[in-house]
């Protein structure tokens, strides 16, 4: 039942073939046999879940079931979810239960999905690695000695594991994609402004946007269709209608024109995954597509332009994490300086301090010029580049990132090697392009990840092409050693 | 790169956030390698572009001044760490 995919899972549900509370059941089953090996989930919502497929059976039987009625789904920890824990990962959100659900949390409520639990993740979505989060690392189900990519590797992990078909996530600077890569699964960014962050937990607002991850583009489809709409509780979010992103998943993908930026095939990428995506691209190229060059010549200078915008907006949004509101709050506080500065220091984790203290700096009175204004300049280069790629053609393909998932530890000495390991996607949400990853090959028995690119709103674009790679490769269909039955 | 003893209080101090003596070496060479990647941004010609403040250009809307949401402040002040009278504690300000 766990390897169905969730369109197949809605089949099953409509043709009675199992129940709502059937299928929750056994995903309840396997998270509690399973997940202490990959700590995937922080919270496990049964009572919840199962008093929701109940109302899901009942909704089946009576034929007025909404388009997600009785799938199991889980949410990354960054989503508000009303009383349920969110945690964000961080020590400083261990106690906050919120009274509302995020947007993207109601929209999924009212399509009478069934949550199961909530994802691990990075502290604040602040790494790329699971290894900053306040409940510990996740552990990849290819390889458990090796990382799940971040800031969403609950999530990731979750589907890679068979522990749900599908999940919500986060992306600021590749947290949807490149732990998607690194666990052999299919994720997608969307369009900045596509999806509401209202009751997302903020990091950097101008970046961040949440999005769907699944097994295959065709799953994604669906559950976007739930995710994105317009609200008018985030200021950010885009007025225009939600397209049926199932609807042009087959069609054929003759005359495409794939860009191949060839910044993103440089020094430093691994040879297996550059082999295994330029295997993929030679595939596109038997599906009808045309490959082009292309060059996106400021790429070098999105992960410095990133590293200025992203702390500098955290500083600002972290803020309001005070002790006083909600969250934690220290022990005896001598006066109000002592309480926040006690408060704070208690409450979050190194990386999160490191990220305040250079966003802060970046933003400090004789720097903002220098760093936060020439930054948001530099975002514009980039944004150029892209924009004059897309004269020439409908897509962008490469890497998702340089190599396969690593070892636990292997880059924590050195923040700047962790930055680097997003290389291939900050770019996008610099530009407030959609972006996605899906599977592609293999290295080592662990998974590679191939990225798509596309224009601002071109997520139908992206799933079709992404749809159509899936029908001719299995990569998608393989499963981590012990999960498969 | 390192950074000042000195300039990583200020920056505390300005985050509030309490660094304790034996972090601040860590911290500032830490901060430093971060800033000298962050340096590269000064090589870059951005003469005559304006910053990018909304990747599709947008400005921020704006809405009819009325009240159109539930007030909610028992939830809210239930889950604070210290309330009274609908107010948030915080230790005295002022004598």
């Amino acid at each position: 039942m766990h390897n169905l995919t969730i369109t197949e899972l809605i089949d099953g549900l409509k043709n009675r073939v199992f129940s709502s509370t059937e299928i929750t059941q056994h995903f309840l089953a396997r998270i509690k046999n399973l997940d202490s090996e990959f700590n995937s989930l922080i919270t496990l919502t049964e009572n919840q879940a199962l008093e929701a497929a109940k109302t899901a059976d009942q909704q089946l039987a009576a034929g007025n079931a909404p388009e997600l009625c009785g799938v199991p789904i889980v949410h990354k920890d960054i989503f508000c979810t009303e009383g349920v824990r969110t945690s964000c990962g961080s020590k400083m959100l261990d106690n906050f239960v919120p009274p509302y659900d995020a947007t993207v949390v109601a929209n999924f409520r009212n399509s009478g999905a069934v949550m199961l639990g909530k994802t691990n993740m990075d502290e604040f979505a602040m790494g790329s690695s699971n290894e900053t989060s306040f409940y510990g690392p996740v552990k990849n189900p290819w390889s458990t000695d090796s990382v799940p990519g971040g800031s969403s590797g609950g999530s990731a992990a979750a589907i890679a594991a068979r522990l749900a078909p599908g999940a919500t996530a986060t992306d600021t600077g590749g947290s949807i994609r490149q732990p998607a890569a690194l666990c052999g699964i299919t994720g997608l960014k969307p369009t900045y402004g596509r999806v509401s962050r209202w009751g997302m937990i903020a990091f950097a607002s101008s970046l961040d946007q949440g999005g769907p991850m699944a097994r295959t583009a065709e799953d994604c489809a669906l559950l976007l269709n739930c995710m994105a709409s317009y609200d008018d509780k985030d200021s950010t979010c885009i007025d225009r209608s939600v397209p049926n992103y199932s609807a042009h998943l087959g069609d054929s993908l003759k005359g495409l024109r794939i860009g191949i930026p060839k910044e993103y095939f440089s020094e430093g990428l691994n040879s297996g995954t550059e082999q295994a995506v330029r295997e993929s691209l030679a595939e596109y190229e038997k599906l009808g597509a045309e490959l082009v060059e292309i060059s996106l010549p400021n790429t070098g200078l999105s992960v410095p332009a990133y590293y200025v915008i992203a702390p500098a907006e955290a500083s600002a949004n972290l803020s309001r994490f005070d002790g006083v509101r909600y969250g934690h709050r220290c022990d005896d506080p001598k006066d109000l300086e002592d309480l926040y500065r006690r408060t704070r220091a208690e409450g979050f984790g190194d990386e999160v301090q490191r990220r305040i203290l250079i966003g802060t700096y970046c933003l400090s009175a004789g720097y903002y010029d220098a760093y936060y204004a020439k930054a948001q300049q530099v975002r514009q280069l980039i944004r150029q580049d892209f924009v004059q790629a897309f004269e020439k053609v409908d897509l962008i393909m490469g890497p998702t990132c340089p190599s396969p998932a690593f070892k636990f530890g292997a880059k924590g000495n050195d923040p700047v090697a962790m930055y680097l390991e997003d290389i291939y996607t900050i770019s996008t949400n610099l530009a407030g392009l959609p972006g996605m990853s899906l599977p592609c090959g293999m290295v080592d028995n662990k998974p590679v990840g191939l990225q798509i690119i596309g224009n601002y709103f071109e997520e139908a674009r992206m799933l079709n092409a992404a749809h159509q790679f899936q029908q001719v490769t299995d990569w998608h269909q393989l499963a981590p050693a012990g999960i498969e039955s | 790169m390192s950074i000042e003893k000195q300039t990583i209080e200020n920056l505390a101090t300005l985050a509030r956030l309490a660094v304790d003596d034996e972090r601040v070496d860590e911290i500032s060479q830490r901060l430093g390698s971060v800033l000298e990647l962050v340096d590269q941004l000064q090589a870059a010609d951005t003469s005559g572009l304006s910053g990018l403040d909304h990747p599709l250009n947008e400005t921020q809307r704006l809405r009819e001044d009325e009240v159109n949401k539930p007030n909610m402040r028992e939830e809210f002040q239930a889950i604070a760490p210290d309330t009274e009278n609908n107010l948030y504690l915080v230790p005295k300000v002022i004598d």
